[in-house]
């Protein structure tokens, strides 16, 4: 019989090789789902993981993937903070949101000033909204006792009503034809996040992401806290001893991850977004949850994993566009890759082992 | 793979440093993409341009016509993406076909300007991108004639999907062509803030219906509505985005068809030989673009005759839905008598004409 | 504005129709919490559910088959869950993220032929003479059979829970799983069975939107009913008979909302839609007082050391 053993260090080797076992069996399993649809297997993986990369157009798309990758980056880099320390926040949606709407509440509040001062302010108050709405579930995490990921999930829907009425309402371009949504910013110098340099997809938000992702590591790997967050992470216990305060550090995890994510709806707002719309939301929040776990809650994982699932993105769309692939296909794939690196990581901590059925 | 490289040449060699490699390989085929904010078979408004593109192709021919799409395609950041792509590898003609488009198709199109450009219910254009839409209003006025003959109790309820121009001008134009035929009518609008959310529509139409309503107009995409009134009986509803004659003769006795085909064929054709100019247009039942749908046998003879001459009156200019004398809900004046709404002002509808009781939201 | 045209009787009656299928789904994973786990893939399972309804209802011509087959759906899904969470010992939350991203996918494949098709109708009940009461009549007896199942699916679990030694078996394995390890009880089959009646569950409320509430297959069409399945379970404070009322009183929110605004009174509609989620928190905060609210295990990841 088969039984799995907890091996006493995660094996390091394994947790490099099992992110690339598991991008190799969802390319397998995803080419018999494309084959099943009547496409060419090779050819829609080629087209998937490849073209985005080396393709005719892979300048066009290379820089792409930053500006998809960069919000994912961002957010999973604070979310995985939290994480490491056994602190669930899966509201980063919601952080997103009120960064955003925060951000851009600055930037029309100043319209049409053309000032220096404007964009660091937004970048300020999208961090502040994003730490004020991960703070409401920190606060009372901390107070009462209530289970955080609860919470900053209901958060998401309220954001998700706030962002409605703003766009129908108080932040309503007066120019737009009665149409919902706000001006764009990308018409608003002073206010537009744009490119650093042109063609590159750089914009400050990325920029702010490899930062972050920096910040992140040194925290971890030379700073006390990081200590603390690891600790609390795999050894609750000793931590306590050891006298980390968790009150603490649920206010520190949840206050990063929601500034993070609140500067990175702020980023997209200003800058490739540029309007507080009805639909401004694209699910980021959600996702880099997921970034956050396949990058193994490392800081230059989650770069990587931020990286392949924009590529995803990317690829899926010229899939669709090229081959007629249906896009729930590719969503599929996208679902069963997340499946596969989860399941792979079980190798990494643990050790299969056969043993025999002992005899009762 | 082949692929024409004339746009990305043209637009984008210097801002994406390739250099080029040549004159554009020339292609008998014209390539069309289409960029898509729903699924293809959502049912209703992605399926029906989905379905005229098809039909499009069908018009010209798959030999002369290469066609492109991208489904669920979010407003924003992605949608510029989709373009973008589309015109790389080559596409000639892009349609975009959802409001929240509209500045991303502005952007791609200033990089692209070989490429010409759609846009779908906007007001912005360029030297290369157009915009359309339709004159849904024009079939609210028949649907509302058939409404304001059929009831009984006399109330009429309105699904109203999202508080934009397009949604209150349905409501006017309706509201105003029931009162016509039946001084006694009054409307209740739900707004869902939602342009396609089955369950919630469903629970919208069984509140009007439990309110007293026996018509269902609808500006949401399912057959909720025409689920609900089948199953209480003595109510109709209209088919909304396409003719969803599934639930005819009854629920559903008529409907306001998009049929984007004849568009869609002349622009292509446009392009082919060369005659595509940029235009803002507006179309109505009179190119086809505002389909009616088969009045049933539900409704009686004279009602239909009645309703078929107010169609024919719209088709050959010869009426406009609205003309005065009207009056806004606030009772100040909007039309004298005989004038007719001129499409600045309908275009940025925001206000309910007299009568209407109900407050707009905001 | 015309409130007397809200008539209490018809709103009472559509609120029971309207909280149904959420009731089912949170039902379903009041259990699987109840058992330490946190599914979060609802959303997923329930849109599975309501395609495989469908298609199994149109193919037999029966509903009953489509909701077997809903059943059988969600729960096949949910083994997705099971294995990676309890045999391959993955995070919880990232792998119900997962299943719901899959799910919306798999759903919309396998509809795609699916669009613009009646299902066979379900009757309505009207149980004679009872039917037939003032008010209470058209309020309680003149439902579909599913909108009586969800309340019997109450009882049943809140009786399991409550009484069976089973159900003190699932409550010690979500309140502490090494104890209940310790004490002999196989942690990871109970989990798996719990999850497995989730996504049954799951399965029968998706299909409940596709069949009765709608009905019609549209890609995406539980819109969002899986998320607020959780967060109605945390409203409930993980107690069944909390789940009929706060379905109630989430639905009881929709179609008042709707019948405000039919009735012709302005009302902030975002306001009062953010209403039920903001009153689960106020309700998780209260609860937060008392002690053993939440099952003490409730996603935690169980491995038995040897």
């Amino acid at each position: 019989m088969l039984t799995l053993e907890k091996r006493p260090q995660p094996s390091k080797a394994l947790s490099y090789i099992t992110p690339v076992l598991a991008v190799i069996v969802t390319m397998i399993a995803g080419g018999l789902l494309f084959a099943a649809l009547g496409k060419d297997p090779v050819v829609a993986i080629r087209t998937i993981f490849w073209e985005p990369l080396f393709g005719e157009f892979a300048s066009y798309y290379r820089p792409q993937l930053l500006v998809k990758g960069g919000p994912l980056i961002l957010i999973a880099l604070g979310l995985s903070l939290g994480f490491r320390a056994g602190i669930w926040n899966i509201g980063a949606e919601g952080q997103y949101i009120i960064g955003a709407i925060c951000g851009a509440g600055v930037a029309l509040a100043f319209y049409p000033l053309d000032a220096w001062y404007i964009f660091p302010l937004m970048v300020i108050a999208g961090a502040l909204g994003g730490w004020a709405w991960a703070m409401i579930p920190a606060i009372l995490k901390v107070k009462f006792g209530t289970n955080e990921i609860l919470v900053s999930l209901m958060l998401v829907y309220v954001a998700e009503q706030l962002l409605a009425s703003m766009a129908l309402g108080l932040m309503k371009n007066p120019e737009g034809y009665g149409f919902p949504g706000s001006r764009n910013l990308q018409q608003y110098p002073a206010a537009f996040n744009g490119e650093l340099i042109a063609g590159t997809g750089m914009h400050w938000g990325v920029a702010a992401a490899f930062i972050a992702a920096i910040f992140s590591y040194i925290l971890l790997n030379r700073h006390i806290l990081g200590f603390q967050i690891r600790l609390t992470g795999e050894a609750p216990r000793a931590a306590k001893f050891s006298g980390v305060k968790p009150a603490r550090l649920v206010l520190i995890c949840m206050g990063v991850a929601g500034a993070l994510a609140g500067m990175a709806g702020m980023f997209e707002v200003a800058g490739p977004s540029g309007q507080i719309t009805l639909s401004f939301n694209v699910g980021y929040g959600f996702t880099a949850i997921i970034v956050a776990f396949l990058g193994r809650l490392h800081p230059v994982g989650i770069i990587l994993a931020g990286l392949l699932m924009a590529l995803t993105y990317i690829g899926g769309d010229v899939a669709q566009s090229r081959l007629q692939l249906p896009a729930a296909a590719i969503q599929m794939v996208q679902g069963m890759l997340l499946f596969f690196l989860l399941a792979v990581d079980v190798l990494t901590n643990y050790r299969i082992k056969m043993t025999k059925r002992e005899v009762a | 793979m082949k692929m024409k490289k004339r746009s990305f040449l043209a637009g984008t060699a210097m801002a994406l440093g390739l250099a080029a490699t040549g004159a554009w390989a020339q292609d008998d085929k014209v390539k069309v993409g289409f960029v898509y904010v729903g699924p293809i078979n959502d049912g209703g408004w992605t399926q029906h341009h989905h379905e005229s593109a098809l039909k499009m192709v069908e018009t010209i021919g798959a030999d002369k016509v290469d066609m492109v799409y991208q489904e669920n395609v979010a407003e924003g950041p992605d949608s510029e993406r989709a373009m973008t792509q589309m015109a790389l590898e080559g596409a000639d003609l892009i349609f975009t076909t959802s409001f929240g488009y509209m500045d991303p198709t502005i952007n791609v199109a200033a990089k692209f300007p070989n490429v010409k450009f759609e846009h779908a219910t906007g007001y912005k254009t360029a030297p290369n991108v157009s915009a359309y839409s339709a004159r849904f209003y024009e079939g609210r006025a028949v649907m509302g004639t058939i409404a304001g003959r059929m009831t009984k109790s006399n109330i009429i309820g309105y699904i109203a999907s999202v508080p934009i121009p397009e949604v209150v001008r349905g409501i006017n134009s309706s509201y105003i062509h029931a009162k016509k035929v039946n001084p006694d009518v009054q409307f209740k609008v739900i707004w869902l803030y939602t342009w396609m959310d089955p369950a919630k529509e469903a629970d919208a139409a069984r509140t009007l219906i439990e309110q007293g309503a026996d018509v269902i107009f609808q500006h949401t995409d399912s057959t909720a509505p025409l689920a609900a009134a089948r199953d209480a009986g003595n109510v109709i509803g209209f088919g909304q985005a396409g003719d969803m004659i599934e639930y005819a003769p009854s629920p559903r006795v008529s409907s306001i068809i998009d049929n984007w085909e004849p568009y869609y064929t002349s622009r292509v054709k446009a392009v082919m030989d060369g005659t595509w100019e940029s235009h803002n247009v507006w179309e109505g039942i009179n190119t086809g673009m505002v389909g009616i749908g088969e009045i049933t046998s539900a409704v009686p003879a004279e009602v239909k005759a009645e309703a078929e001459a107010l169609q024919a009156s719209i088709e050959s200019g010869e009426y406009h839905p609205f003309t005065g004398p009207l009056k806004k809900q606030d009772g100040s004046d909007w039309l004298a008598e005989g004038e007719t709404a001129d499409d600045g002002t309908l275009a940025g509808m925001n206000f309910y004409v007299e009568g209407i009781d109900a407050e707009l939201p905001n | 504005m015309d409130l007397s045209a809200i008539n209490p009787i018809l709103l009472l009656a559509s609120l029971m129709v309207a909280a149904t299928a959420v009731m089912i789904a949170a039902l379903g994973e009041l259990i699987v919490e109840r058992a330490g786990v946190l599914n979060l893939g609802v959303e997923g399972m329930m849109i599975t559910g309501a395609i495989i309804g469908f298609a199994a209802a149109v193919h037999s011509g029966s509903p009953a088959v489509g909701f077997v087959a809903a059943a059988v759906g969600g729960a096949g899904l949910s083994l997705l869950f099971a294995l990676l969470t309890q045999v391959a010992l993955a995070n919880q939350v990232a792998s119900g993220l997962a299943l719901t991203l899959f799910g919306l996918g798999l759903s919309s494949l396998i509809g795609q032929g699916y669009v613009g098709i009646k299902p066979p109708v379900i009757p309505k009940l009207n149980i004679p003479l009872l039917s037939d009461i003032p008010v209470l009549g058209p309020i309680l007896f003149r439902h579909d059979m599913v909108v009586y199942f969800g309340i019997l699916l109450v009882v049943l679990v809140w009786l399991f829970l409550k009484y069976t030694r089973a159900g003190l078996v699932l409550r010690a394995v979500g309140e502490n799983h090494e104890a209940a390890h310790a004490l002999g009880y196989k942690v990871v089959r109970i989990r798996v069975l719990a999850i497995m009646f989730g996504g049954a569950c799951a399965g029968v409320g998706g299909a409940y939107v596709s069949l009765v509430r709608v009905p019609q297959w549209t890609e995406g069409m539980t819109a969002g009913v899986g998320w607020i399945a959780l967060a109605l379970v945390v409203f409930a404070s993980w107690k069944p008979w909390r789940v009929l009322l706060g379905a109630y009183l989430f639905g009881g929110v929709t179609v008042l909302q709707l019948n405000l605004q039919a009735a012709g009174i302005a009302i902030p509609v975002e306001y009062l839609s953010m209403s039920p989620y903001l009153i689960t928190i106020i309700v998780l905060v209260i609860m937060s007082n008392r002690r053993s609210a939440s099952p003490a295990s409730l996603g935690k990841t169980f491995h038995a050391a040897q």
